[in-house]
């Protein structure tokens, strides 16, 4: 007999987690009926909400404002304790005193995306209509959604122009819908590690994800709230294969070769023998913790349906016309989900247009998941953008 | 005599503009300020500070990676890429000048190249360093192997350059391609201006480098 663990269950209770969906432990923007979310697919969502951490203090003229747009993945919690696992906030190399976005200096908001699962109106939260968890009656969102709803949370704070919108991967997207959509209220706009439109190879790695959630058992067709259950072996070998695009095959080598796990010999088994498949069950298994399953689909779904030149005739310098937004693009050489040449299409549509764009390609062989990571070099060039942006607005320093 | 001297930048102190290659004050004092400027092959971004100074709007390309990030960490707008294959991106039009300093000899079709820049630019200022001068000719003449400058210092197999020409050769592709030279200077090897007025041949021979501010010609 073949030995066999399968992925264990979550250590936090689906309890904890869903208290998070409607009631979260940041900030919360309510939106009633009078104040409708247009969503792309016609449908009003009304009432709704966005969760959101600022941190830092506007400023009198306010023109400090930063906001940054998170990844996948990601929520609002960008430089503080995470509620759910306790873990430091995920851009901690980027935000925070002596950071290239130092709250000292930055007045800087994070909101969870619509769609998610972290206080932002989802499809984990709960249904007025029904009194029932939104499940997959939830209308399919778009990244256009998500900006058009930070840009409602952004009128609500009373700001009119962002002094930087900054992020990466599905967040480097927001960005870039941000300056297409709102290009007067974006001043500087830094987009890392992203595309203006989602690859064929990377919708393709999307739908392995959701078959592999939509086919556990304990998913019920979406309905897995009703059930009291949440499918977490289906969500976490969605991540799982998700986490290998983020890496690179250098990293993974570099990181565990084909080193074995507390042995010296192959157990002969399904086992986790090697230490890169313990990573990776790790992995998985600590994302189900504090992720919604159906979450995961609608977010994906949105990266997939992303495509800003699909939105302008398929001409994509036409997106960005007489756009005044100084622009820094950045890109990884490992980075095979979003690579080089995708930034380097963005910018040239930039150049076409006349932008003040800066593109820079960073040497790392840690993946897409570099931006994530403490790559000094990428630092640098964020903190030296920010800082000639910031010179050009004349904002001053509380530092000096 | 110091090049400060030679080349007086309006706005500029004496003391700031040492802080300058002499080339890059030539070529900065034919841009007019507050014009909108290219600069392909921009290094690690001097001339373009240099251009900010004068509140020229400047934008930058360079090839090497390091070259890139050292301007964009100097809060320049550059992007990495290469002007044989990138030119072709930029819309007609574009930018008042597109400067190519000291990077002609390294691209693979310098013609195509220069005709690019007078469609992106409506004006465009080319440096290069003279393959007609003296030391270069002596170097070939006398020591019979590939010349080697304070300026080009590889040896010929591990140089970027690969289509040297000398000033000569320059103005005749420019009248071959119909580009019309609005304002033209050799620097000598000291990167000090050769008296103006002087036959085509002494450039040629005394020039270490040629600056060219360059118009499309008739019917361009």
């Amino acid at each position: 007999m073949v030995g066999v663990k399968s992925i264990p269950s979550p250590a936090i209770s689906a309890d904890d987690r869903s208290h998070e969906v409607d009631h979260p432990s940041s900030q919360v923007a309510q939106f009633g009926a009078d104040q409708p979310l247009r969503l792309d697919c016609g449908v009003d969502l009304t009432p709704f909400q966005i969760a959101y951490q600022t941190y830092g203090e506007l400023n009198a003229d306010r023109s400090n404002a930063v906001l940054i747009c998170h990844a996948l993945t990601g929520d609002q919690h960008v430089a503080n304790l995470h509620p759910v696992t306790g873990k430091p906030g995920w851009w901690e190399t980027l935000v925070g005193p002596g950071r290239p976005l130092d709250p000292n200096r930055y007045f800087i908001i994070c909101s969870n995306v619509i769609g998610g699962c972290m206080g932002s109106t989802g499809p984990a939260s709960i249904n007025p209509g029904t009194g029932k968890v939104w499940g997959l009656d939830f209308p399919v969102i778009t990244i256009p959604d998500m900006v058009r709803a930070q840009a409602m949370l952004i009128d609500r704070l009373g700001i009119d122009t962002l002094f930087a919108v900054v992020g990466g991967s599905m967040g480097g997207m927001q960005v870039l819908q941000w300056t297409a959509a709102y290009p007067r209220r974006v001043y500087s706009a830094l987009a890392i590690a992203c595309a203006t439109r989602h690859s064929a190879q990377n919708i393709a790695f999307h739908e392995l994800g959701r078959q592999a959630v939509m086919a556990d058992p304990d998913w019920h067709n979406g309905s897995y709230a009703d059930h009291g259950i949440h499918p977490h072996r289906g969500l976490a070998v969605a991540r799982m294969a998700a986490h290998i695009t983020y890496l690179s095959d250098a990293a993974l080598h570099r990181k565990f070769g084909r080193r074995m796990q507390d042995r010296e010999l192959p157990t002969f088994s399904f086992d986790a023998d090697f230490q890169v498949e313990s990573y990776l069950r790790y992995q998985g298994s600590s994302f189900v913790e504090r992720f919604d399953a159906n979450s995961y689909l609608y977010l994906t779904r949105a990266m997939d349906y992303f495509d800003i030149a699909g939105d302008h005739g398929g001409v994509l310098a036409k997106a960005f016309a007489g756009i005044e937004t100084r622009f820094c693009v950045v890109s990884f050489t490992s980075d095979w989900l979003f690579p080089t040449s995708e930034s380097r299409a963005l910018v040239h549509a930039l150049n076409a247009s006349s932008a003040r764009v800066s593109f820079a390609e960073i040497e790392t062989d840690r993946g897409h998941d570099a931006f994530l990571l403490d790559v000094p070099e990428f630092l640098d060039i964020s903190r030296a953008f920010l800082q000639s942006a910031g010179k050009a607005r004349g904002l001053t320093s509380k530092e000096g | 005599m110091s090049v400060q001297e030679v080349l007086p930048l309006d706005g500029l102190a004496k003391e700031q503009s040492g802080q300058f290659r002499a080339d890059h004050l030539l070529v900065a004092g034919m841009v007019k300020p507050g014009s909108k400027v290219l600069d392909v092959g921009c290094g690690e971004g001097d001339l373009l500070q240099l251009l900010e100074t004068r509140g020229i709007d400047g934008r930058g390309i360079e090839l090497s990676r390091e070259g890139v990030n050292r301007c964009v960490a100097k809060g320049l707008a550059v992007v990495q890429g290469d002007a044989d294959t990138d030119l072709v991106n930029y819309p007609d039009d574009a930018f008042d000048y597109v400067i190519l300093s000291q990077t002609l000899q390294a691209t693979r079709q310098p013609k195509v190249v220069l005709e690019n820049l007078l469609r992106i630019g409506r004006r465009a200022i080319v440096s290069f360093p003279n393959f007609g001068f003296w030391r270069m000719r002596l170097q070939l003449l006398v020591g019979g192997h590939m010349p080697r400058t304070e300026n080009l210092p590889a040896s010929w197999y591990d140089t970027a350059n690969i289509h040297f020409c000398t000033i000569k050769d320059f103005v005749e592709l420019c009248d071959a391609i119909g580009v019309k030279m609005e304002r033209a200077e050799a620097l000598d090897l000291y990167g000090r201006p050769l008296r103006l007025r002087m036959p085509w041949w002494v450039w040629n021979l005394f020039g270490e480098q040629g600056v060219f501010l360059l118009t499309r010609g008739q019917g361009k």
